[in-house]
């Protein structure tokens, strides 16, 4: 069955036992993201020391899509610097609105491949980007106050 | 088991109506039947609703009123005929107090922006109190907040209950000598409650306040008096009972509609325009500014039709047994709470639940998998999701060509989501 494609067991494995998840002290900048249409939201916390991802916390309500995503994001970008964290963030994001068309790369995106499924689902696509969105905003704002 | 309509002693035949609608055969992904569970958010067309609108186009297409051809005339004798067809299903004293709109959200809005604008007596102005339910769709809600941010008046509203009713035990302190206008929703799309309508009527009476229903889910449900409910403005769409989009319907009594100011200027609403100034047409016409969506009127009055030769009362007796099998068959399921009032009095066939351990989204999508389409999310009435403290609901809503066989789909359905998720 279809579902299955996007129902990949990491995603439900990231959905029933998420990564990262929780606020947490100390933060640079916090982000509030909801999908209007369905009310999934997430707030977001992201912590950048000497240029680099050091805490990404979060708390969210949502479908398996939007949670696994987050918790996928939070393994991806921690311990990385903000430039090899948002040109991740733009394969994510690439994969996810390619339609499908896109073949993603398992060495940038470890367990984000699974959600190559979803970019299928037109309907589903904001579900995994929303916590994308929200470090997207977060990390922006880390940038805007140090300038 | 094989369940039927036939075993609920149905009093319409559904095999019959079935085949009226083409798309209710199609397959989806692969090959599954289409359930089709989402009717709350807008209804299936039948045969004859679609040809009437072709035939429309193929053989009468004009702008109405204006022009003295064939066509014109014809034209004109359709879209006037589908409001006497209008006036008829909802037992208006007048075919004049029936306005067509957009849909159900131009008529509550046409109706929230010129009590902004109107004569004493009826404006809305800073002080005044505006009455609406926490079971509002938005389109009941946000209108009203935009009327009191222009005219200083303040939004009140009934709460609801556990069990998904209007809590009107505060019926004396909400609606007060300051209330100008009480707005409520006759049937509730998210939580399937048929309100007591008639009581907060009686109590807006008392007050001289003004009395707006939206029926949005009660027209295509069930039998629809306006004559006997009372109200002063009934709204309506026309999509949700078999119609086409792009049609709403406001019912207002005429003298209110003669009273109040027009709401769009344009082409069909005047009476004489001068380069200073501009006088209105009588209602209907006075706010019904542009060229009307003729075909989508047209339609309206083929949806009218097929659903009085059906019977809006066997429809609503159809249904009502449905929501009770339904209700019972979900019930069942570990992990599923009913959202909304648990038994099948005062109530119809649109079931809000949640499912344990899983969101709405994730069983919306596997449902789909199957063939089965319901409606995920917060359908527009997110205070009241709110107020049950989750983020959203699944919704099974039903209609006249519906089956328990399809309820039992759902149920199986479900079996699937946990598989998937357990």
């Amino acid at each position: 069955m279809n579902m299955e494609s996007m129902y990949q067991e990491i995603i439900l494995d990231h959905y029933k036992n998420p990564h990262g998840r929780g606020l947490r002290e100390p933060f640079d900048a916090e982000s509030f993201q909801v999908n209007p249409t369905c009310g999934d939201e997430v707030t977001l916390r992201v912590a950048v020391a000497d240029d680099k991802v050091s805490d990404v916390s979060y708390e969210g309500q949502g479908c398996s899509i939007s949670q696994a995503s987050t918790s996928v994001l939070t393994d991806l970008v921690t311990g990385r610097s903000v430039e090899e964290a948002l040109s991740t963030m733009d394969a994510f994001v690439e994969m996810i609105q390619s339609r499908g068309t896109v073949e993603p790369d398992e060495d940038v995106l470890e367990d984000g491949i699974a959600f190559a499924g979803v970019a299928k689902y037109p309907a589903r696509v904001k579900c995994a980007l929303l916590g994308w969105m929200a470090f997207k905003d977060a990390v922006s704002r880390v940038e805007g106050a140090a300038r | 088991m094989t369940t039927t309509a036939a075993s609920l002693d149905s009093p319409i035949d559904i095999e019959t109506i079935r085949k009226d609608f083409p798309i209710l055969s199609r397959l989806v992904h692969g090959d599954k039947p289409l359930v089709y569970l989402d009717n709350a958010a807008t209804s299936q067309k039948p045969r004859q609703v679609i040809d009437s609108i072709v035939s429309y186009y193929e053989q009468h297409n004009a702008n109405v009123h204006r022009g003295i051809h064939t066509l014109a005339e014809e034209a004109t004798a359709l879209y006037e005929g589908a409001r006497d067809k209008v006036a008829q299903f909802i037992n208006a004293p007048s075919r004049d107090e029936v306005v067509f709109t957009k849909n159900s959200s131009e008529a509550m809005n046409l109706i929230a922006r010129v009590l902004g604008e109107a004569g004493p007596g009826f404006r809305v102005g800073p002080g005044d109190e505006i009455v609406i339910t926490e079971m509002e769709h938005h389109s009941n809600i946000v209108p009203w907040h935009m009327l009191a941010e222009r005219t200083g008046a303040t939004v009140k509203w009934f709460t609801i209950t556990d069990d998904g009713r209007l809590d009107l035990s505060t019926l004396d302190s909400v609606i007060t000598e300051r209330t100008k206008i009480v707005s409520m929703v006759h049937v509730s799309n998210l939580l399937g409650t048929i309100n007591p309508v008639e009581q907060v009527i009686a109590r807006a009476r008392q007050v001289g306040a003004l009395v707006l229903l939206d029926a949005s889910q009660s027209a295509p449900h069930l039998p629809l008096d306006v004559t006997a409910l009372g109200a002063d403005f009934v709204a309506f769409t026309g999509h949700k009972m078999l119609g086409p989009t792009g049609i709403g319907v406001l019912w207002g009594r005429l003298d209110l509609l003669q009273e109040l100011p027009p709401f769009l200027g344009g082409g069909e609403m005047i009476e004489i325009v001068t380069m200073e100034k501009s006088t209105f047409a009588q209602p209907p016409h006075k706010f019904e500014a542009g060229t009307p969506p003729i075909a989508e009127a047209v339609g309206l009055g083929a949806a009218v039709d097929y659903l009085t030769a059906v019977g809006m009362d066997r429809i609503a007796a159809h249904e009502h047994a449905l929501t009770a099998y339904a209700l019972d068959a979900l019930s069942a399921v570990p992990g599923v709470r009913i959202i909304g009032p648990p038994t099948a009095e005062d109530r119809v066939a649109e079931i809000s639940f949640t499912l344990e351990g899983v969101h709405p989204h994730d069983v919306g999508q596997i449902l789909d998998e199957l063939g089965i389409a319901v409606r995920v999310g917060h359908h527009c009435a997110r205070p009241a999701v709110i107020h049950y403290g989750i983020p959203a609901t699944t919704r099974a809503s039903f209609y006249l060509y519906n089956t328990t066989a399809e309820a039992d789909a759902l149920v199986k359905g479900l079996a699937q989501v946990k598989k998937v998720f357990g």
